[in-house]
């Protein structure tokens, strides 16, 4: 098992048509069992064609009605991202891994408070974000497949890169994963790290979790304080912008540091208190983790 | 992005907040003829940048004759105003807001920003104007009253009258409070703001409620549909690095240290900068170069470091997942080559065609440093930097 995906995952790819959704649809079904997982895509304008085999479709709910797919994972540029958001939803399809990035965080809040009202089950990754991969089943996202190897560590981040060093370390160390899952680094989003330890708790397949935070917001301490009471699993983590200037907005939407809250060190004190181990040198997070097996 | 309190005072204006009678100014002349036109007989001139904290640094002084505006705009013009927000140096002052004066009973605070935990637009309120939301939320967190708006429905009279009752508000002044944060709520959604402030909000001895400051952010994702907001943009008021940076699609923020960074993606940025701390180095720059590390793209990151006169060393750390580090490391020998670059550079590669990578940058003639891990790159940059002080 694994969380979220595996190879038993049916995917339509919304933004099939543009170069970033081409290239990265192409990475993803030459990784392990892509090419039975990704059978659809979806623009209105060129529903009956196919992309390298693969048939497109006018709509979510067509490609699923046709094709049975339960994700979707969505490269729609910033403008129609929020939309290809909703339509996935109102598809009912099980998970929305939404890669693009820079959609503005107005559309984010509206989609967001559809789904609530909605009582939408569908769960949304991103956006912004690298996407999912279980190793050596299915690779939804943008990460280089080939760094990861199966196993059962489970990985979550906000970031792409820097999750892929963690990985890379945690492979190099011969520990494999479960699965990693980019959460994105916008400051309205889907998936929290808290919802993505409890699905890795829930985890028979899962012995330990890697969480790596970045300064902004509050959902460190959040996953933190549950996971001091609830996870029965040892967790190590890693904070990145300990250097970071207040008020500067480093890269991703959601990593500033604003009226003095988000820093870094109340993070880290966050999860320690909680008892997750963390470390100051992100070059020694798949050390660490193999320090608490 | 951010712009000045006269524009935002333009933006309240258009969505029926009150905000005292004023203008901008560029110059004395121009001051004068709009306090002539205001009428007097108490003038406010206003240090327009866009940090805050400019009164207590004296960028917002009262006129009380024709004269005193000339002498008080004198003074604000061109001086070098340092506030908390910055920095030592301080930031010129080119711009001036010239208002009427305000008869003052009393200040208050109101501010909007989307909570990331709601996913809502959050309205912020407090009796405590004229200081920093923050300080008030430090020492009288009971004082910051809050409201979770439905983006919806949107802001409810009644949910206004609530929140002017609560930062004490007289019943008579209540429909005018009213107006003020239905006018910033709308402003807020329809601008796409991040961030709208209004501090203080004043209460007048005859019952009027006056915006006298205005602080707006908008999200940057959102600008491709407001050209209305990006023609306020003021490029004085940025860092040229910056602006710079963007041309070329880097994601670039200078900092005071002396090693400069170039990393692919914002999180291993950020570890990559806080690893060089921890080995005692002080990273000049946090550098995005996102996900194509070209030659050109590299050679324009150098470009930006290079005009730092604290730089002492170059720190690369890439990961190449899709990118292949043979690419990567053909684009930072063109580079190096391209800026005759002189300081020492560190490489840190990592991922596909790794080893090869590392072979082009040994064989290319140039003194670049590689390094396997991020903390030994760190480690290596860090005692390269001695050297060079030394």
């Amino acid at each position: 098992m694994s969380i979220l995906i595996d190879k038993s995952t049916r995917v339509v790819t919304q933004g099939i048509t543009g170069k970033t959704g081409q290239f990265h649809t192409r990475g993803c079904r030459d990784y392990a069992f892509g090419r039975q997982c990704f059978v659809a895509g979806v623009n209105p304008k060129k529903a009956g064609e196919d992309f390298e085999g693969i048939p497109i479709f006018a709509s979510v709910r067509e490609a699923k009605r046709q094709t049975g797919v339960n994700a979707s994972v969505i490269y729609v540029p910033p403008a129609g991202a929020a939309d290809a958001i909703w339509e996935a939803v109102e598809a009912e399809l099980d998970l929305v891994i939404c890669i693009t990035e820079g959609i503005p965080v107005r559309d984010m809040v509206v989609v967001r408070d559809r789904m609530r009202k909605a009582n939408s089950r569908t769960i949304l990754v991103g956006p912004n974000c690298p996407g999912v991969i279980t190793p050596e089943e299915i690779k939804i996202g943008i990460m280089p497949g080939h760094i990861h190897r199966k196993g059962r560590i489970g990985v979550v981040s906000r970031s792409g890169t820097l999750t892929y060093e963690a990985v890379g370390q945690l492979t190099e160390m011969g520990l494999g994963q479960s699965s990693a899952v980019g959460i994105g680094g916008d400051p309205v989003n889907g998936l929290k790290h808290v919802d993505v330890l409890r699905l890795f708790n829930e985890d028979p397949q899962t012995d330990a979790v890697i969480m790596i935070g970045e300064i902004g917001g509050g959902d460190e301490e959040v996953a933190a304080a549950w996971a001091k009471d609830n996870m029965r699993k040892p967790v190590v983590g890693f904070i990145a912008g300990i250097t970071a200037p207040p008020g500067k907005r480093m890269g991703h939407a959601g990593a500033i540091i604003s009226g003095g809250k988000g820093t870094a060190q109340e993070k880290l004190d966050a999860l320690e208190a909680a008892g997750i181990r963390t470390t100051k040198n992100p070059s020694e997070l798949g050390a660490l983790l193999k320090s608490v097996l | 992005m951010k712009i000045h309190e006269y524009q935002g005072k333009e933006i309240l204006r258009r969505y029926s907040v009150p905000v005292p009678r004023g203008e901008a100014a560029f110059s004395v002349d121009e001051a004068l003829a709009v306090a002539r036109r205001l009428g007097g007989p108490v003038w406010v001139v206003k240090a327009q940048i866009h940090a805050g904290g400019r009164g207590k640094g004296g960028g917002v002084k009262l006129a009380r004759s024709l004269e005193e505006v000339r002498s008080r705009a004198q003074e604000i013009l061109g001086m070098q105003l340092v506030t908390h927000q910055t920095g030592p140096q301080g930031q010129p002052v080119r711009r001036l807001l010239i208002e009427e004066g305000a008869d003052i009973r009393k200040e208050l605070y109101v501010g909007m920003v989307v909570d990331r935990a709601t996913q809502k637009v959050c309205l912020m309120a407090s009796s405590e104007g004229g200081m920093d939301i923050e300080e008030v939320a430090a020492h009288a967190p009971q004082k910051i009253h809050r409201l979770s708006i439905d983006p919806v429905a949107g802001l409810a009279a009644a949910d206004c009258d609530v929140i002017a009752r609560a930062i004490g508000i007289p019943e008579a002044s209540l429909p005018q409070a009213r107006a003020a944060l239905l006018g910033l709520y709308r402003a807020f959604w329809e601008t796409d703001a991040s961030l709208a402030e209004i501090n203080p909000l004043v209460l007048t001895g005859d019952g009027r409620v006056v915006a006298l400051d205005a602080k707006f952010n908008f999200d940057s994702n959102a600008l491709f549909r407001h050209p209305e907001i990006v023609a306020l943009r003021d490029l004085d008021e940025e860092d040229p690095a910056e602006i710079e940076a963007s041309k070329f699609d880097l994601s670039y923020i200078q900092l005071d240290g002396n090693i400069g960074c170039l990393v692919n993606g914002a999180g291993l940025a950020m570890a990559t900068m806080d690893t060089i701390k921890l080995y005692g180095g002080s990273p000049a720059n946090f550098l995005d170069v996102g996900g194509g590390a070209t030659a050109e793209k590299v050679t324009e990151a150098f470009k930006l470091m290079l005009r730092s006169a604290n730089l002492k060393a170059i720190l690369v750390n890439i990961f190449g997942g899709i990118m292949k580090c043979d690419t990567i490391a053909e684009g930072v020998i063109a580079a190096s080559r391209a800026v005759h670059l002189s300081v020492p550079l560190v490489v840190r590669m990592k991922g596909t065609n790794e080893s090869l990578g590392r072979q082009l940058l040994a064989e290319s003639g140039l003194p670049i440093i590689s390094a396997e891990t991020m903390a030994e790159a760190a480690q290596r940059v860090v005692q390269a930097t001695h050297a060079a002080t030394r």
